[in-house]
């Protein structure tokens, strides 16, 4: 199976842990996303999640194979979910192995920044208010709408977080 | 202190000795407006296409930063330029006409590293009459008052201004490197022409924001759209997209692209609104 994959249901760690377990490995690190109650002063009630999959596991099988190589960690795996998702739901995991631990923690910590640059996945806040919104989309539309070219309002540039 | 260097593909030309638009024209399955600017933006700060008012959503066009020309300046390049240095006062431009095929990279790598900033003016001396060459040079920020003195004395002609002014004169690289194509017989010996390709049928999928606002998750277009850049400028056009094409990535067939790359028959595009994962 892909190091990278997509969960269209709940994830559950311990048999994605379960995965990685080696006899060669002496530290492993994980990481959660949860789903969180609040962001940029927003009341948040739910997520939704969905992602261009065909190649989001290409470019995150490419952010594995590039912590395997830098870290020389071999035992790493990455799963994201889809969906409708609740409060404190798991929306991502990251587990790393490897013979000693400071590799496992830089490979856990190197996959997640970089999934979150740049595998296409969106993610939908629905807040308290009623309102919704793509995250980072929102602001990007809100300047195009005023983007004239001529005043440089245009070279608003944001890093595709 | 030496000004930013900004970049200003000039496209608003009438193309009349052509007979038709010559940012449009193809070589080697480009336009020649995508090649030029795809030339100099690597090598500038920001760069921009100078388009009159009536082109600014032409397809061609529309996927580009613009500067539009101003109402009270006659069209043409001067105008262009000046209308540059208006919209962004302070910065110097590197000045680019559409219309060079044979221009390269290292051409305008040249220019750069030979800017004298201290000067008006950076241009290359032509190898037909010596005079400098205005639409392959860089105008540092202190011609902007003297260029629209001259418009307003009716000087139009952007090498005439230059060679009254004081420009550092480089000579070229190669002799033919900033020949342009005015007629169909020049465009015949360069082995290009082809205007825009035939309609082709393409597949669009869409996700998140633009999948909302489009009104659907896929759709099969009939486009002569030649590139992922003129193919979101229609689209935009038709679904009235939110999001401009600069906070957008493309891929084509499953794999991150460029907006420049030759589209073909039954190629399957994504446009990729901000992600968000995490």
């Amino acid at each position: 199976m892909s190091a990278f994959r997509f969960s269209h249901s709940p994830i559950d760690a311990v048999p994605l842990r379960a995965e990685l377990i080696d006899p060669h490995c002496g530290g492993f690190a994980a990481f959660e996303g949860w789903v969180r109650d609040h962001n940029e002063g927003q009341k948040v009630t739910r997520l939704d999640y969905e992602a261009f999959e065909a190649l989001g596991v290409r470019e995150g099988e490419r952010i594995i194979a590039e912590a395997r190589q830098r870290f020389g960690v071999e035992r790493i795996l990455c799963v994201h979910r889809l969906g409708s998702l609740d409060l404190t739901d798991v929306a991502v995991w990251v587990g790393a192995a490897s013979a000693h631990r400071d590799e496992a923690f830089r490979a856990c910590r190197y996959v997640i920044d970089e999934v979150k640059h740049r595998v296409p996945i969106w993610k939908k806040e629905h807040y308290v208010s009623g309102d919704s919104g793509w995250v980072n989309c929102e602001r990007c539309a809100a300047h195009a709408g005023d983007a004239d070219l001529e005043t440089g309002h245009a070279h608003h540039h944001h890093d595709h977080a | 202190m030496t000004a930013p260097l900004y970049g200003l593909v000039l496209a608003g030309g009438r193309s009349s000795r052509m007979g038709r638009d010559k940012a449009a024209l193809e070589f080697d399955g480009r336009t020649q407006l995508a090649r030029a600017f795809d030339l100099l933006a690597p090598l500038t700060k920001r760069c921009f296409v100078s388009v009159r008012e009536d082109q600014r959503s032409d397809p061609l066009r529309a996927g580009y930063p613009q500067v539009v020309d101003r109402p009270d300046v006659p069209p043409g390049p001067a105008g262009g330029i000046l209308a540059a240095q208006h919209a962004h006062p302070g910065v110097a431009w590197l000045v680019l006409a559409c219309d060079l095929p044979r221009l390269d990279a290292a051409t305008l790598q040249h220019l750069i590293a030979r800017r004298d900033p201290a000067r008006a003016a950076t241009a290359f001396r032509s190898s037909h009459d010596g005079l400098p060459e205005p639409l392959c040079a860089i105008w540092e920020p202190a011609t902007a008052a003297a260029l629209a003195a001259a418009l307003r004395a009716g000087i139009h002609c952007p090498r005439k201004f230059l060679l009254q002014s004081d420009t550092l004169l480089l000579d070229q690289l190669r002799e033919d490197t900033l020949d342009n194509v005015n007629t169909p017989a020049e465009l015949a010996r360069l082995g290009g022409g082809k205007v825009s390709a035939d309609e082709r049928e393409l597949t669009v999928q869409y996700f998140a924001l633009l999948r909302e606002q489009a009104g659907q998750r896929e759709e099969t277009v009939r486009t002569r759209a030649g590139t992922p850049r003129e193919l979101y400028a229609e689209l935009s056009a038709r679904h009235g997209f939110s999001l401009g094409p600069e906070h957008l990535k493309v891929a084509v067939n499953t794999e991150f692209s460029d907006w420049s790359r030759p589209l073909s028959a039954g190629d399957a595009v994504v446009f990729i609104p901000p992600v968000a994962g995490g």
